[in-house]
Parts: C-alpha cells; structure tokens; sequence
C-alpha cells in the first residue's frame, strides 16, 4: 500500500487545504514574539516596578494575563490549530472537513478571540480567573469557534481514507473535547446586563476554587500536554525519518494520560479550605501521572534511536528532541512538586513559575520551534529553510535562555520558601515579606536577562521565516542534509 | 487495507503493519522499568488512600489509619509552639511595661517578638525601619503625635486612632476651607503664619489673628502641639503630610486626620506589649 499512499500523500493539489496552515505558521511566529516580549516587559516590572510608568494599563496586573495568554493561547493555540489541520489531513489522508471556508472560520475566529481578550485586559475588563480572565461574552465567541474547530477535526477523521486512526489524532481529539468541556463548565456565568461586559460566575467558595484548578490543571494537561505531544507523535517520526519507537506504549500511555491528568487539579489548592480527601487525591493521583507523561517522553527520544546523528545536522529537529527532554523534566517536576511537604515549601513561590516556565519554554515552545522549521520549507515549497545556521543559533541562546530563567528560579522559589518558614531562636519570625521580596531581586535580573535571550532567539527565528517565505535559499541550507531528506 | 507488518533493520522489532503520510510505528513492548515504575507509583497511591482521608462517601469520607488532618497538624503546631514560648510569653502577659523592660530575658524576647509582629502587622505604612512615610508617622524620631512614653505608645496600639474602638484617639481637625470656616485668602494667610513658626517667611498680622481665632487652642499659641488632642507640633520642621507652602495649605483647607486600626482584638495582650517596647526602642521613646 505504501507506494500508492505516498504518492497520494505527497500530491499537492488541491486535495489539502494548506492556506489556513500557511497563515496559521506566520500567525503563530507573530504571536510568539508577541509572547516572548510581553514575558520581557512583565519580567522588567518585576525588577523596577516604576516601568508601569503609573498607567492603569501597564500595570502588572493587566500585562501579566497579556502575556500568559499570548503564550498559551496565543502561541500555542495558534500553533495547535495549524498543526492540527496539517496532521488529521496528512494521516487521515483527506481534505479538511468543511474545506477552506470552515477552516477559516476556526483560524481567524480564534484570532479575533485572542485580540478582543488581550483587548479586555488592558481596559481592565477579566472575571479574575487565572487562564480563564475573558469575561462571558469573549467566552461565548471561544465556545463557538470551538465547536467549529471540533466538527472540522472529528468530520475529517471520520470521513479519513486510512483504516485506523494515527495516534497525533487522539492526542489532538483529547485536547479539543477536554478544553471545550472545561472552558464551558469553568466559566459558567451571569452577565450583569445583556450590553455589559460584567458577568457573576456561577460558583463560589471552595466549590469555585475546585472547578478553577479543575480548568486550570488540565489546561496544562490537555492543552499544553496531550495536544503538543500530538504535535510531536507526527513531526519528529517525520523530520527524523524513523518510525515510532512503541505502539504500545503509546495507547497505554494516552489512556493512563488522560484518565489520571483530570484528577490532578486539587494539588493547586493543598492546605487551603479544600477537604483534606480532596487534597489526598490531588496529590496521590499526580505521583501516579509520573510514568503515564514519561510514556511520552520514551516513545519521543527513543523514535531518534537508529536517528541521533540527524541532531549533528539538524537543528531543527535538536528543537524537537531537547523539548521531549524538558517535558521529561518538568514531568518529573510536577509530581515532586504535588506531594504536600514539598508543596508546603514550593507553593507560593517562584519556583512554581520555573517550573512551569520550564514546561512552557522548554516544552511547548521548543515542540512548536522545531515543528515551524519543519513545516515552513514544506509549505512554501522551499528546499529548506532559509539559514541553517541562524537555526543553530536560536537553539543555543533560547537554550541558555531556559537554563537561566529555571536556575533563577528555582534558587529564588526555594530561597523565599525557606524564608518564610524561617524562625529565630527564640521562635518568631525572622523575615519579613518585603525582606524576601528584596532578596529575589537579583534573581529577577537573571530571570530576566533568561527572557531577553528567549526573545532574541524568537526574533531570529521570525527572520529566517521570513526570508525562508520570500523563497530566498543560502548556500549553506542547500548544502544541509534536511533539503536531502525532505 | 492490507497491512504488512515489517522488521525494522535497525531495532530489529516488526512494525505494526500500519502506515500513515509515511510514518510507521514499531511494536515494541513497554518497557520493564517503566511498568514496574508505573506499578510502584499506584502502589504507593493506595498506601497513601489508606493512612490519609481520601475517598468520599456521600456525607463524609474515609478518614484514614492515621487520623491526619490539616487542621490537627496546624492544632499540634501552634501547640508546641506555645509550649516553647508558653512560659515567656505568660510572663509578658503579666508582668508590666516597665517590670519587663527591667527583665533583660524578657526584655530580649520582648524585642525580638515585637520585632516580628512589627514586620508582619506595622511596616506597611511605617516602613521596614519603622521611618514612616507621608501620613504614617515616623517611630524612630522623638517628635510624638500622641505621647512616646511607652503606656501612650502601648494605648495608641491596643486602641488605634480616629477608628471604631471606643477607646481609640480621637480628635479632630476642622476642614477649615470646604466647610467654609475660612476663605481661600485666609488659609493662605494662616499658612504664611504656620511656616513662620518654623523659621520660614514673614506672618502678616491677618495670619496671626486667624492662627490665635483658629489654631491655638489644640496646637497651642506657640505652635508646639498637644499631645492630648494629637495636634502636632508645627515648630520642629517635621511634617507628616508635607512641609512645603502647598502641602500646608492643603492640610488646613482640607483636614487630614489620619487614622491608625486598634490591634486589641487582632492580637493578644503579649504581642501588644512586646509591640510597645520594641516600638519604643526604636530611637524616640521618651
């Protein structure tokens, strides 16, 4: 069968609806230096707080949602629809359902969804929800898109001419049911009025709380988890030319994935008023995620066995590859982190934020990094992209970048957690809070400087894409063996 | 669809027959360690459901063979710690302000639980130093609103001032130009006044009418104060809301009367205590 499903594969007619993909890639490139700078701003105010210049819209307050948005929801979502579109067409071997209109709809609605939200939050409109500030009426439009972005995935699968469904699928189909069940449920509300933007959720008190890390835990786990790894299962079997290490393991690890993650959530609420059962179960189901989110992990690294040397030459792929590795460490993290005695030192502080700075950079920017290069030379039809080199370089300095945002990090979380707890000998209190805020700030600095290589690397990437895109070809990409392989 | 099931050359597993845009998986099993690893982490959770509270029933849950809670643990913290302190602190408790600072262990303990309680509850608006800053009183000089003798310190923070509490400070500054009490002209008149009393400019004989009609009876006729009355001394160029001829002109047009909260009730005698002694020893305590 192979011949002729690599001919029709490979045959770019009008078969595929490739436009909204082609858009979907620039989008993301634009979203993600977007992303990268609004992190920089944020970073920068944490060390002068004086550079919200003391407008009501560059407060903290209002930029931090911007740029958690921008990299989520933004970056990554934009990178998942693409991507998603790409994949089901590729491996299901059929035109996207609803074709190009419907397409379209999903990709320039979740657009407008993006900037009617950031717009509301620098007006300071939001239901102070974390990941879920838009207020009732940006979530009706996001429930809509949504439905769309469903019917045309699930409509192409179904009417798909392979026999069996490609594990990207699952993965993908997860992430797009799961969100589209929390997004609802989580933001349940009433407006105020029908032509104001105020709306009252329809929780309250710990019950509110409960569902908000309900969302909020498997936003992680769904969105930034099963819908990358997805990503992943496609583009790195493709760009290092071997198959799948283990079918097997990636049905038990999917199914035990997506069972055990939307449990996880109470581990956001450990030592609050939240009952202790829930906070057992919280944590205990987190440790049993270890193995499940390894699975992952093994079947990404282990499909390069046979391929390594493809790293020497390949930066693109080396993206791909060092993302399942900082998946593997953030995955590990994350249930060190669930258990409540180090709960009880990590809460609170900044080591969270490396942790899931660790999983956002490391993880699902690198996954996406390494998919655009991919994907940009095969949708333009260029041999390769333009600068290899200019690859290599983003690699290095996004990857010194993670190392230094992490490492800040965690030296300043564990840092102010130990300060905290800190008690003098005669059993007071030895810190105050704003003594620990002055001890982070150097560690902010590094935070920071971490952000500035990030966004450099970003910056150079959207170039390459750019020249790449104009169809111009250096002789150095030429000579690279991804224009061979491709 | 026919599939074939291939081996692959380099892993030597046979693929699964499957074939999707080119890409192949292998059958390869699970790997041991990672099942074993797998098995040991739902062991470990179920040890973990059985000695914690985990499952829910409809009106309760199960408790667990340990019997922990988070509140029996902070209960048994909070415990031992007044254990530890316990004695210290019932000795602070009944001993008085002076008996305590004559006490040099009681002293130390006093200072370093004042300390504590100060950069948990004070230094908000009094500055980590205890310096203040615009409308929240400097502790470290000696210039007092309401008495730096450590019994007026120890009631200013039992009872706050201009709040609720019926024994809080209370006194008044009229809002002498929105309630139309004087003029534009005349504040500003009775401003020069107040800057003169600081060395500062020429009164107009006008400025000094109103200042006698107005002022002195709470700031007194040389402009030193009242404790009494927490009317602040306007000869000793320091200012809580600003010194400057606007600033002052805007604290007698408008009135300030800054208010502090009362801590009786928000924290226990000893604290409160350990509070006055350690605020006194800050520089300015007379």
């Amino acid at each position: 069968m192979s011949s002729l499903a690599v001919a029709r594969a490979d045959h770019r007619g009008p078969r595929y609806v490739e436009d909204v993909i082609r858009a979907a890639v620039v989008l993301t490139m634009f979203w993600g230096v977007v992303a990268f700078l609004a992190g920089v701003v944020i970073a920068a105010q944490l060390v002068w707080p004086q550079l919200s210049f003391d407008s009501q819209y560059l407060t903290f307050g209002r930029l931090r949602p911007l740029h958690t948005s921008a990299a989520i929801f933004a970056f990554g979502g934009t990178a998942l629809i693409g991507t998603a579109f790409h994949v089901v067409q590729r491996t299901c071997r059929a035109r996207l359902f609803g074709g190009a209109p419907l397409g379209w709809f999903v990709l320039l609605g979740y657009q407008f969804f993006i900037v009617t939200a950031a717009a509301s939050y620098l007006l300071g409109i939001t239901q102070s929800k974390e990941y879920a500030e838009p207020e009732w009426f940006i979530d009706l439009w996001l429930t809509i898109v949504w439905v769309a972005y469903l019917v045309a995935y699930l409509g192409t699968v179904l009417k798909r001419e392979e026999p069996h469904i490609y594990v990207a699928n699952w993965f993908y189909l997860a992430f797009i049911i799961t969100i589209a069940m929390l997004h609802i449920v989580n933001n349940l509300a009433v407006p105020v009025s029908i032509t104001g933007s105020k709306s009252y959720g329809a929780w309250s008190g710990v019950q509110d709380a409960m569902i908000q890390w309900w969302y909020g835990h498997n936003a992680v786990g769904f969105f930034l988890t099963a819908a990358f790894l997805g990503m992943m299962y496609y583009y790195i079997p493709k760009a290092a030319n071997r198959p799948i290490y283990s079918y097997r393991l990636s049905i038990i690890h999917f199914w035990s994935l997506v069972f055990l993650y939307i449990w996880a959530g109470p581990h956001h609420l450990h030592y609050t008023s939240l009952p202790d059962w829930a906070q057992t179960l919280g944590m205990v189901f987190s440790v049993m995620l270890w193995m499940p989110s390894w699975g992952g992990m093994i079947n990404g690294l282990m499909t390069l066995s046979g391929a390594w040397d493809k790293l020497r030459t390949d930066p693109g792929l080396r993206f791909s590859v060092t993302a399942v590795g900082f998946y593997g460490m953030a995955t590990f993290e994350g249930p060190v982190m669930s258990i409540k005695a180090v709960n009880s030192l990590s809460h609170y502080t900044d080591w969270t934020i490396g942790h899931v700075h660790s999983g956002a950079l490391g993880w699902v920017a690198f996954i996406v990094f390494g998919t655009l290069y991919y994907l940009t030379p095969k949708m333009w039809n260029r041999p390769a992209m333009w600068s290899v080199r200019l690859i290599s370089w983003h690699y290095w300095i996004a990857t010194l970048g993670i190392v230094l945002y992490i490492t800040a990090m965690w030296v300043s979380g564990i840092m102010q957690g130990l300060m905290w707890r800190a008690y003098d000998e005669l059993g007071f209190l030895q810190y105050s809070f704003v003594e620990t805020v002055a001890a982070m700030q150097p560690f902010y600095m590094i935070r920071l400087l971490g952000g500035l290589f990030f966004l450099s690397g970003g910056l150079i990437m959207a170039y390459n894409m750019w020249r790449t895109i104009r169809g111009e070809v250096s002789a150095s990409a030429v000579a690279a063996p991804r224009a061979i392989a491709a | 669809m026919p599939t074939k099931i291939e081996k692959d050359a380099l892993s030597g597993q046979d693929t699964t027959g499957h074939e999707w845009d080119g890409v192949k998986e292998l059958n390869t099993p699970l790997p041991t360690w990672w099942v074993y690893t797998f098995y040991a982490t739902i062991v470990f959770a179920i040890v973990y459901c059985v000695l914690y509270p985990s499952w829910p029933w409809i009106n309760s849950h199960t408790q667990g063979l340990l019997g922990q809670t988070n509140r029996a643990d902070l209960v048994r913290q909070l415990d031992a710690q007044a254990k530890d302190r316990g004695a210290l602190v019932e000795r602070i408790r009944s001993a008085s302000l002076q008996e305590i600072r004559k006490d040099p262990s009681l002293l130390a303990f006093a200072m370093a639980g004042g300390r504590s309680a100060f950069q948990t509850n004070c230094m908000q608006c009094h500055g980590a130093g205890g310096a203040g800053n615009t409308g929240f009183p400097n502790l470290v000089d000696d210039d007092w609103l309401w008495g730096g003798k450590i019994d007026q310190l120890y009631a200013t923070i039992q009872h706050g001032i201009r709040n609720a509490d019926d024994q809080s400070r209370q006194s008044m500054m009229p809002k002498f130009g929105v309630d139309g009490l004087l003029t534009g002209t005349q504040v500003a008149a009775v401003t020069d006044y107040v800057m003169s009393l600081s060395g500062r400019g020429q009164a107009t004989a006008e400025g000094a009418k109103i200042w006698q009609e107005q002022c002195a009876a709470c700031h007194q006729p040389d402009g030193k104060g009242n404790q009494e009355l927490g009317a602040p001394n306007l000869t000793d160029g320091i200012w809580l809301y600003g010194g400057d001829r606007n600033s002052i002109y805007r604290s007698i047009f408008y009135a300030r009367n800054g208010s502090m909260p009362a801590w009786s009730g928000r924290l226990d005698e000893a604290t409160l205590k350990m509070l006055a002694i350690y605020v006194h020893s800050l520089g300015g305590g007379r």
